[in-house]
């Protein structure tokens, strides 16, 4: 059934008693063209794309608990291309494209809100880095602006722009399409879709092993029972270092955590996104009217999932030292997300050195606006065998070649980036 | 978490600084494998601390990934 | 009285004796200390109280606590106005002043209420659903949904108040005193542990307080004052009231917020508003009891009904009649104590409704002897009254009139700490919740909060909690005596999850704060939004300020109801902390402003400040730009000074810089171990400029080192990465070559260090220096000599930033500025300079600095590879061997100029070929550093370009489309001043 205004009506009238099932409960079949672990929004938007743009619909995507129960349904909503290194850049941008029309391409609506996304300067040689990137962004065909103070006071009322700031603001490099899209939308919407096309997505079906023959991927050993397929791809970002052992391999990924919170709902306040230059904190404000406040990393690995109070402290300092009104507002909830940390930020997506095994994976903290991008490219990589030219930069072979795509130039030191 | 640091005894982790996964392996610290690979456990991972805010001693912990439990 | 007409006549723990005023929407009010908000509006008749969220329905007061969903106001004013405030929760003030909220223009007449007749076209998820056009149309949609949404509004101004923060330790921490509680506190007390005891409410006794029971035989207000009273006068006791256990993190941390001053007018002076307690204990008893849980069925949030466990806490605790015909609807045993007291203090209660079919003979006596009617086996379907309850609908069609309906669907264990740190409770047949199965480590769990819904259980429970938490930390002394009370009946329930046909055609709600009705969780069901955690994200289950505390259990077995399963098999989602919202303030404490990070100044800071510089942040230090003179511009300042130091003389405070001192026999080979150049060679009273890799082979940082004697080392680092490179030599000396007998310290915070730079630099040395000597024979280029100034021993280093004839002076911090005032006092024309000038005398040379090392360079991309050593092993060698940093088109240091010779580079403009316009433009590198050279006359800047040896001399445009500025610019060598390094050795 196509959502629309005139569905709802039409519904509401039937007191919304025929909605269908927004995508079935299948039993897994004995084998699949291309099994693609992970039910969060990569995987869900790889089994899509295979099945909308490369003809391949025997697909079965296999989630370990719910759909969209890892870091889909943990992030801070936030979307942005604002990368300074060019394959990063592009293909931040193709993602940027993609969630332009993603509502309509899913019938769903994804509530992507271009509401601006502004990284604030307070020392110069950060906004020369701003500006850097900013520039780097123009060149390559992104949308950036720069703004001053007393703009960026404008654009952002209640934020604390004067001197007598602990670290001032000097000034902001804004993305204006950047913004927010609702998390569990997207995994929702492509699993419909997905789901309408013929993919087979089973929820509670845990990979516990990978089955090979003659060195070549085989098929999958799962809590349902053994599953064959002629490709895998592994899309659990967070726990890619997992699978990865069970298939023999180590990755240049650690897992830490990443601190998230909101606070309880409000009326508008905060209509950007806006992240903290003097310290690890970015903010929003949700259509529920919750502040959603991005933290820091843990810093040491963790598989938890769970909030760490001293992240928090610092987070909340931050926040009120950027908008002082928020002291008494209260903190309603809050969580964290386990990432795959990557040697050198930048996201891994190719082939492994197991032959029709596949990887995407190493998203760090910024896997959730790269959803529809990474869908699109790894279903590529794997319906073809050979890496869509946006993500070639992305190998795991890139780290012993050193081809490096270090966006802050941390260094092999995951917690860093 | 509470660690025991080998020179203060027990303190909060907020003094500690994580710095690397522990690999046993390092037979040749240079290797891309050291430099680059881990093991990233799930569940007891050994890994090289510092009491950064304090006696700064660099030490081996080991520490459940899943449940923070810290054995020696 | 006649202010407060449903207050009754006698009873409660309020002080009659003193009244104050309140308003609510303006309205005047009174009430009495002892009063909540809640209790103080219910007894001035106030039924009406908020709307709620997504329909704007009337809501009053539900319940008595921190589970209230509905009575949430903006509390205080301007700076200290706090939206979605829980009037349960608020103790009565004199002066203050609420706000009913997410209403306009009134409370009385919402327009959003229109909502309600729009619901059949917004289920849940209905806007995943459409606002699909036009393509982009969303943000339009989305401004008037979130002006609709967000519940109360939020101040605009600065909060005037302080918050604190405090560190404490204890054996055991019991977490709630009611019954469970204070037998723990006191057995663990008496078994010789130190014991904290927390309670939210400003009293000690949780569900006694508004309970009629006897403890010890004696009403139980004596026992908790008795036991009140033994705890306070313990040395090993702390008590901290209106303090709630928010979160529990690893290995026995607690985070406690403690209202210190919410209850009055305004914090008096000194007093922080609220106090974030991190407790360590060993072990943890959480005793903070159960919440009861409500009925679904239709219309059941109209104003007036209430859970029965609140009407019996606002008959007992604050002497408020909640209703004067009231009906009592129940599917358990508990309700009929509340009916009792209703009864007791005079209120006619109509009838108590029993959905089970046969109770206990006890229980219908009991009623038959209040003259109250039971009748059992009876379903309410719904009620009548829109702005209050005015008729209960009876399940078969029948009616009763009444003017308040106190409901209990049974109780939910408060398992919310037990579960933070990742516990899932389990479905308990017995009380038909979820209760815990396994405890984390180091935790007991007593009475309600484990399931044990009667006092007797509670206080046994709780006792045994306290000596068990007490042995595991050793203390195992016997004193004191379990307290007892008359056996109890447990507690029977069945559960009552389904609702009656004839009310599914309405508004059930599952989740009032969030207006989540049955209707809805079957729509979830219908379209496949089954796990829990889709059903909430779905439907906002649970999601709301009071995150679910009277909402999961009934959503997720209406759930499990649907799906046919069992409520374990569908499981529960994630208890998240905190169990309350927590001011940010009170996580932020006094870590704000100044106190967010520590400024780091310099020992020069306050001399600076004196005169005239412009300062500014550099990582967490501050800085002077330039000093300004009298009528000055900016630039005109840095351009003086740095005129100053290439034709005189200039000191610039360079004590940020990191200062690290090495010693030992193998001080030198571990030096040699992390440096990428040679070390051996160097003698002492020798310094060299050194480059150390990370172990990816990029430059970690550069500076000098410097022999001091034999086995002694000194190193300094950049600013910004004096902590990274602490720790390099930290983790390699210790870690990684134990064997190695080497010492490194950081002596950055010991010494103060000074650069004197200029052709006139020596002449300066040589008016101030009172011992030593520092003519080129004793001080050549790159030697370092210990020597004094005045009185202060001083380290004097022949080491050149600006490419003059140049020193730094290394001195105890504390006499930095005597040193610096002898410098300017010398009768030389000496002249301080500042970052900027610093900055442009080391582009001025093509001295790479942050800019270049961007921790993506090699030595070879910043022109340095030269010094690598091809012969010893160094930290980065191996992975330097990558065959893609050998790429000849990797980005190299390379110097640029304006072509016209007077536009300014900017820092941050990216070099791409002239013409080149369209994007995607071919970026092949980018300026790192820029400035305006006064020594040459025009702009100058460093870069980072791809083929750098085969672009020398050509022409690049440096675009900055940012600030739409594109400069024709000339690739140079980036040593634009004194390529042969002549001024720094003058002879």
């Amino acid at each position: 059934m196509k959502y629309s205004i005139l569905s709802l009506a039409r519904n509401a009238l039937s007191r919304h008693e025929r909605w269908p099932q927004a995508w079935r409960t299948p039993a897994p079949r004995p084998r699949y063209d291309v099994v693609i672990v992970g039910g969060g929004g990569h995987g869900l938007a790889t089994a899509y794309y295979l099945a909308r743009r490369h003809g391949i619909r025997d697909v079965a995507v296999l989630e370990k608990g719910w759909l969209g129960g890892g870091n889909t349904g943990r992030n801070t909503t936030i979307v942005r291309s604002n990368y300074l290194l060019e394959a990063n850049a592009h293909f931040y941008e193709l993602s940027m494209k993609l969630w332009e029309g993603l509502s309509q391409e899913l019938n769903f609506n994804v509530m992507y809100s271009p509401r601006g996304v502004l990284n604030l300067a307070h020392t110069p040689a950060q906004r020369d880095a701003h500006q850097r990137r900013g520039n780097a962004m123009r060149l390559n065909g992104i949308d950036a602006k720069w703004l001053e103070r007393d703009a960026v006071e404008r654009m952002v009322p209640l934020l604390n722009c004067s001197d007598d700031a602990r670290f001032p603001v000097i000034g902001g490099l804004l993305q204006p399409r950047g913004g927010t899209v609702r998390h569990d939308a997207v995994a929702w919407g492509y699993a419909r879709a997905a789901d309408s096309l013929g993919v087979d997505v089973i929820q509670n079906c845990e990979v516990m092993g990978f089955q090979r023959e003659g060195g070549r991927i085989t098929g999958v050993e799962t809590s349902l029972g053994r599953i064959g397929a002629g490709r895998i791809g592994i899309a659990v970002a967070g726990h890619s270092g997992v699978l990865a052992a069970k298939a023999g391999f180590a990755l240049p990924v650690e897992t830490h955590l990443l601190q998230a919170m909101v606070s309880e709902p409000i009326k508008p306040l905060i209509d950007t996104v806006v992240t903290y230059g003097a310290g690890h904190l970015y903010i929003s404000q949700s259509d529920k009217g919750e502040l959603v406040l991005g933290g820091d990393l843990d810093f040491y690995p963790s598989y938890a999932q769970r909030g760490n109070l001293a992240v928090l402290r610092e987070a909340a300092s931050f926040a009120i030292e950027m908008f002082p009104c928020l002291s008494r507002l209260r903190l309603m909830r809050h969580w964290a997300g386990a990432v795959d940390m990557s040697m050198d930020g930048s996201p891994i997506i190719g082939k492994t050195e197991i032959p029709g095994l596949y990887l995407n994976g190493g998203w760090c903290y910024g896997g959730f606006k790269a959803t529809p991008a990474s869908g699109y490219v790894f279903a590529h990589t794997i319906a073809n065998d050979s890496p869509h030219p946006l993500c070639a930069a992305f190998t795991l072979e890139r780290f012993a070649q050193g081809a490096l795509l270090d966006e802050k130039g941390a260094g092999p030191f995951p917690q860093h980036h | 978490m509470l660690f025991r640091c080998p020179h203060c005894g027990d303190r909060d982790h907020t003094e500690f600084s994580y710095l690397r996964e522990f690999d046993p392996d390092a037979a040749d610290d240079t290797q891309f494998r050291h430099v680059y690979l881990r093991r990233n456990e799930i569940g007891a991972h050994r890994e090289i601390w510092q009491h950064v805010y304090g006696c700064r001693t660099v030490f081996v912990l080991e520490r459940d990934t899943v449940t923070h439990a810290v054995h020696g | 009285m006649a202010s407060q007409p449903w207050r009754l006549a006698s009873g409660g723990a309020i002080d009659r004796t003193r009244t104050l005023r309140f308003t609510f929407d303006g309205r005047e009010l009174q009430g009495h200390p002892g009063d909540t908000l809640a209790s103080a509006l219910l007894a001035n008749g106030v039924r009406l109280v908020a709307r709620s969220f997504k329909y704007h329905r009337p809501r009053g007061i539900f319940g008595c606590g921190p589970e209230e969903p509905n009575a949430l106001v903006r509390l205080r004013r301007a700076g200290r106005a706090e939206p979605n405030t829980r009037s349960t929760m608020i103790e009565l003030f004199e002066g203050l002043e609420a706000e009913s909220q997410n209403r306009h223009p009134s409370l009385e007449f919402d327009f959003a209420a229109v909502g309600q007749w729009l619901a059949p076209l917004t289920p849940p998820g209905f806007y995943y659903k459409t606002f699909m056009w036009p393509r982009g149309g969303w943000p339009f949609y989305g401004h008037w949904l979130r002006r609709l949404g967000g519940m109360g509004t939020a101040g605009r101004l600065p909060d005037p108040d302080r918050y604190d923060q405090r560190y404490a330790h204890c054996d055991v921490l019991v977490v709630g005193s009611g019954p469970a509680g204070l037998a723990a506190a006191q057995a663990a007390l008496g078994a010789g542990a130190s014991v904290m005891l927390v309670d939210e409410r400003d009293a000690l006794g949780g569900h006694l307080l508004h309970a009629q029971a006897r403890i010890d035989g004696a009403p139980a207000s004596k026992w908790i004052a008795a036991s009140e009273a033994r705890l306070a006068a313990h040395p090993k006791v702390r008590i901290l009231r209106r303090a709630t256990a928010f979160g529990c993190y690893d290995h026995g941390h607690v985070a406690l917020l403690e209202r210190v001053a919410d209850h009055l007018p305004a914090p008096r002076p000194n007093q922080p508003r609220q106090r974030l307690w991190n407790v360590r204990a060993r072990r943890i008893v959480v005793a903070a009891g159960a919440i009861e849980r409500p009925i679904v069925f239709n219309d059941n949030d109209r104003p007036g009904i209430m859970l029965a466990s609140a009407a019996r806490a606002y008959v007992n605790r604050y002497a408020v009649a909640p209703g004067r015909n009231p009906i009592v609807y129940t599917n358990n045993d508990s309700a009929y104590a509340a009916a009792l007291d209703l009864a007791r203090v005079g209120i006619r209660v109509r009838a108590l409704l029993d959905s089970r079919a046969a109770v206990a003979p006890r229980l219908s006596a009991a009623m038959q002897q209040a003259g109250i009617e039971l009748r059992t086996g009876c379903v309410v379907s719904g009620v009548r009254g829109a702005r209050a309850v005015e008729d209960v609908l009876l399940d078969g069609g029948k009616s009763l009139d009444c003017d308040a309906l106190f409901v209990s669907g049974g109780w939910n264990p408060s398992v919310h700490l037990l579960c933070h740190l990742g516990a899932r409770p389990r479905y308990d047949e017995a009380i038909h919740s979820v209760k815990p199965a396994t405890l984390p480590p180091g935790f007991h769990v007593a009475g309600g909060a484990a399931g044990s819904l009667s006092l007797a259980r509670a206080l046994d429970e709780g006792w045994r909690a306290g000596r068990e938490a007490a042995a595991a930390c050793g203390c195992t002394d016997e004193s004191g005596t379990a307290p007892r009370t008359e056996a109890e009946e447990p507690c029977g329930a069945e559960p009552l999850w389904d609702i009656p046909r004839a009310a599914r055609d309405g508004k059930a709600f599952v989740d009032l704060q969030n207006d989540v009705t049955y209707r809805d969780i079957e729509l979830a069901h219908r379209e496949n939004f089954r796990s829990v955690e889709h059903l909430k994200r779905l439907t906002a289950l649970g999601m709301g300020t009071d995150q679910g505390k009277t909402s999961n259990v009934n959503g997720l077995a209406i759930m499990a109801r649907l799906r046919g399963e069992a409520i374990d098999a569908v499981g529960t989602t994630a208890f998240r902390p905190p169990y309350t919202p927590v001011a940010f303030g009170a996580l932020a404490g006094r870590e704000r402003g100044e106190h967010l990070i520590p400024v780091r100044r310099t020992p020069l800071h306050a001399w600076h400040l004196a005169h005239g510089a412009l300062m500014t942040s550099a990582g967490h230090w501050m800085r002077p730009r330039a000093y300004l003179r009298p009528g000055e511009s900016f630039d005109g300042a840095w351009q003086r000074e740095t005129r100053a130091v290439r034709g005189a003389v200039g000191i610039c405070d360079v004590s940020t810089l990191g200062k690290i001192d090495v010693q030992g026999p193998d001080a030198l080979e571990l030096l040699e171990r992390v440096y990428c150049n040679g070390l051996r060679s160097l003698q002492v009273g020798r310094a060299r400029y050194g480059l150390m890799l990370r172990e990816d082979g990029m430059v970690l940082d550069d500076g000098t080192t410097s022999r001091i004697g034999e086995q002694h080392y000194f190193i300094t680092t950049t600013t910004a990465n004096a902590a990274r490179v602490l720790q390099h030599l930290e983790y390699y000396a210790q870690m990684v070559w134990p064997e190695l007998r080497v010492h490194v310290a950081s002596v950055s915070d010991q010494w103060g260090q000074i650069a004197a730079a200029g052709p006139r630099s020596r002449d300066l040395l040589a008016r101030v220096v009172s011992r030593g000597q520092v003519d080129e024979a004793a001080l050549p280029f790159l030697g370092v000599v210990d020597a004094a100034i005045g009185p202060v021993p001083v380290r004097i280093f022949r080491i050149s930033y600006s490419g003059e004839l140049a020193y730094e002076i290394a001195v105890p911090s504390r006499n930095t500025e005597t040193v610096w005032s002898a410098l300017l006092g010398a009768g030389l024309e000496v002249t301080p300079y500042g970052l900027e000038a610093l900055g442009t005398l080391r582009i001025e040379k093509g001295h790479v600095a942050g800019g270049e090392l961007d921790g993506r360079t090699t030595p070879a991309d910043l022109g340095l590879g030269r010094m690598v050593s091809r012969t010893k092993r160094f930290v980065g060698a191996r992975m330097l061997g990558r065959v893609a940093l050998a790429d000849p088109q990797r980005r190299a240091l390379v110097g640029l100029e304006p072509l016209d010779g007077k536009s300014l580079i900017r820092a941050g403009a990216q070099l791409v070929e002239p013409g080149e316009r369209t994007p995607p433009v071919a970026m092949l590198g980018h300026v790192s550093s820029a400035t305006y050279s006064p020594t040459l006359g025009r702009p100058i800047a460093l870069g980072l370009l791809a083929g750098a040896a085969s672009r020398m001399g050509r022409t690049l445009v440096a675009a900055a489309p940012l600030l739409n500025e594109a400069v024709e610019v000339k690739v140079v060598s980036p040593a634009f001043y004194d390529p042969e390094g002549l001024r720094m050795k003058p002879t």
